[in-house]
């Protein structure tokens, strides 16, 4: 479980729209990376690209690589759906599949991997809900349609979701931008947790989060609107907290721009 | 479902003062929602008006049927003497929306599905408008090109079912030249643009982030069509394919020139490979023998019987959709 992400030399098109330009990283595993930046500056986008949600938009493309240990991500033999398979995501807005129930929910990833046995979906779905700490809020309403939570609720849910087909690396892009104060909390506490098994990158606008939860954070910013977004810099969370390389992170982090 | 009282919440908000500014409309609020009102009222009025007509005008005839309504073959409804029985009308009738709906349900739904999850934008637009077209077509075209143009070519088809299932009464023959058979796969032809519009509309609202969310999942394309479009669109495809059955029910003309009559006196019979005739083309057929209210009576019996039948397959269709609302 967990694996190390290296991504070299990244584009990121939208059509002939370049977004993202000449990104170098590297994500260790079981350790949590916070993305930071002001908006339409590509961290988004540049979070999809790792698991190859980003071409699920119509002209979306990139050149250069991305590799999860040994394996490109962006060779001609990978699919993407089993890149998805490994690499799980979780949504700036709560989004459970309305028509189903909190069980189902959880247990709609396992399926689409083909699992039948009951004992072992049944197994997963609590592991996977007590994992997102949701699972005393709601084991003795599983049958009930998952829309039915509040949204921290729901965005614990969406995280147990995620979970359930044990990915190496978890995604989230600004999981608690649509919440109140108290569930982000739960979410931070769980994100925290979550890296004992988990790679984790996490899309925030709030430099407090990122403090808070990431051991390393990841600066992106762009020249001007139209211009595609670059990563400014990278490092531990406590160097670019107080004490960056860069003048422009300097400036974002205490609230001079941005 | 909240009702419409044409004041707004606002109106109940106490004041500066203090006080609620009770009974104090504002006057466009009162038109809207009165407008809104009134309109709902005549529809409903529209539609128990018509079931008024047909039972009072139906009732005095069926007291007067002197064989059974529900189970007889016979159409005779001579004045003084009315023999007139449902069965074979309302088999043919079902036959044929049946036959239909079996083709045009997942050929339409297949096509929405197409038009908005798989084809590429430049073509989703003019197919869409294309398959728009089809319902613009007059039915005495669809008519006269099933009996004339389609028929022919079923012809083979439908003798080899008759020679390898003709024990089976589905398939009975004699085979006539214009059979339930060929006016189902027409029907299907003249439902399916609506079916494959609204189908289409509701899956277009399909959320991004549900679509997303299934991808992010793992899923393949259609994995993600099967957790997160169908599911979403379930509740418009059954109100789609209700409009459907609805416009096949009553289907006349085209009805009336493909399926050939039945020589009257016939016992009943099953058979999807012979003719008949359906409640709307019974009426149409024999229209110019409107003379004798009794007469008469008979026929308008046959329409409060289609009347019913649309009645319960909606009331069906609803039972379905609210079954897991809360899943909605």
């Amino acid at each position: 479980m967990a694996k190390r992400i290296d991504v070299k030399d990244l584009n990121v098109y939208y059509g002939n729209f370049k977004a993202v330009e000449d990104v170098s990283m590297t994500v260790e595993p079981r350790s949590v990376t916070a993305f930071i930046g002001p908006s339409g500056c590509g961290k988004s986008t540049f979070l999809r690209t790792l698991n190859r949600m980003h071409e699920v938009i119509p002209g979306g493309r990139v050149e250069g690589s991305v590799m999860l240990d040994e394996e490109d991500l962006y060779s001609a033999k990978v699919d993407p759906v089993s890149v998805r398979r490994t690499v799980g995501m979780v949504f700036q807005r709560p989004n459970p599949f309305p028509t189903m129930s909190i069980f189902d929910n959880v247990a709609a990833g396992l399926r689409l991997n083909g699992v039948k046995n009951r004992k072992v979906v049944t197994e997963t779905v609590e592991k996977s809900l007590r994992g997102a700490n949701l699972w005393n809020e709601v084991k003795d309403r599983l049958d009930k349609p998952g829309a039915g939570l509040s949204g921290g609720q729901q965005q614990r849910l969406c995280i147990a979701r995620a979970i359930a087909v044990q990915p190496e690396v978890m995604l989230m892009d600004e999981p608690c931008s649509a919440l109140d104060p108290i569930s982000t909390l739960a979410i931070e506490d769980l994100i925290v947790s979550l890296k004992d098994e988990f790679t984790i990158v996490i899309v925030t606008h709030n430099m407090q989060q990122a403090a808070r939860v990431s051991d390393r954070t990841a600066f992106f910013n762009l020249a001007a609107t139209g211009k595609p977004g670059r990563l400014i810099e990278i490092d531990d969370t406590a160097t670019i907290f107080s004490n960056p390389v860069q003048k422009a992170t300097e400036d974002y982090i205490s609230g001079r721009f941005g | 479902m909240s009702s419409i009282t044409g004041r707004s919440t606002v109106d109940q908000v106490p004041g500066p003062t203090g006080d609620v500014p009770r009974g104090r409309r504002r006057l466009g609020d009162t038109l809207f929602g009165g407008a809104a009102n009134l309109s709902g009222v005549v529809v409903i009025a529209i539609v128990a008006l018509t079931g008024v007509f047909l039972a009072t005008r139906a009732v005095p005839s069926l007291l007067d049927d002197k064989v059974n309504f529900l189970t007889s073959t016979e159409w005779v409804p001579e004045p003084g003497n009315l023999r007139f029985g449902i069965l074979q009308i309302l088999w043919t009738t079902v036959s044929i929306s049946v036959m239909a709906m079996i083709i045009a349900v997942p050929l339409g739904v297949l096509n929405a599905l197409f038009l908005t999850q798989y084809a590429p934008r430049w073509l989703a637009r003019p197919a869409a408008s294309v398959i728009d077209l089809l319902a613009a077509i007059p039915s005495i075209v669809y008519g006269l090109w099933g009996i004339q143009v389609f028929a022919p070519h079923l012809t083979g088809l439908q003798k080899a079912v008759n020679d390898g299932l003709g024990w089976f009464p589905l398939f009975e023959g004699p085979i006539s030249a214009g059979t339930i058979f060929i006016a189902g796969i027409v029907l299907a032809i003249m439902v399916l643009p609506i079916i494959t519009a609204l189908s289409r509309e509701v899956f277009a609202q399909t959320p991004a982030a549900n679509k997303e969310g299934a991808l992010a999942l793992g899923a393949t394309k259609w994995e993600m069509i099967r957790t997160a479009v169908l599911p979403f669109g379930r509740a418009g495809v059954v109100s789609a394919s209700m409009l459907g059955l609805g416009r096949a029910l009553g289907e006349t003309i085209a009805i009336t020139i493909i399926v050939s009559s039945v020589a009257p006196g016939t016992d009943f019979f099953a058979s999807w490979l012979q003719g008949g005739e359906t409640f709307a083309s019974k009426i149409a057929n024999n229209a110019a023998e409107f003379n004798d209210p009794s007469s008469t009576g008979a026929y308008i019996a046959a329409g409060l019987v289609l009347f019913v039948l649309t009645f319960v397959v909606n009331a069906i269709a609803r039972v379905i959709v609210n079954r897991r609302k809360a899943f909605a």
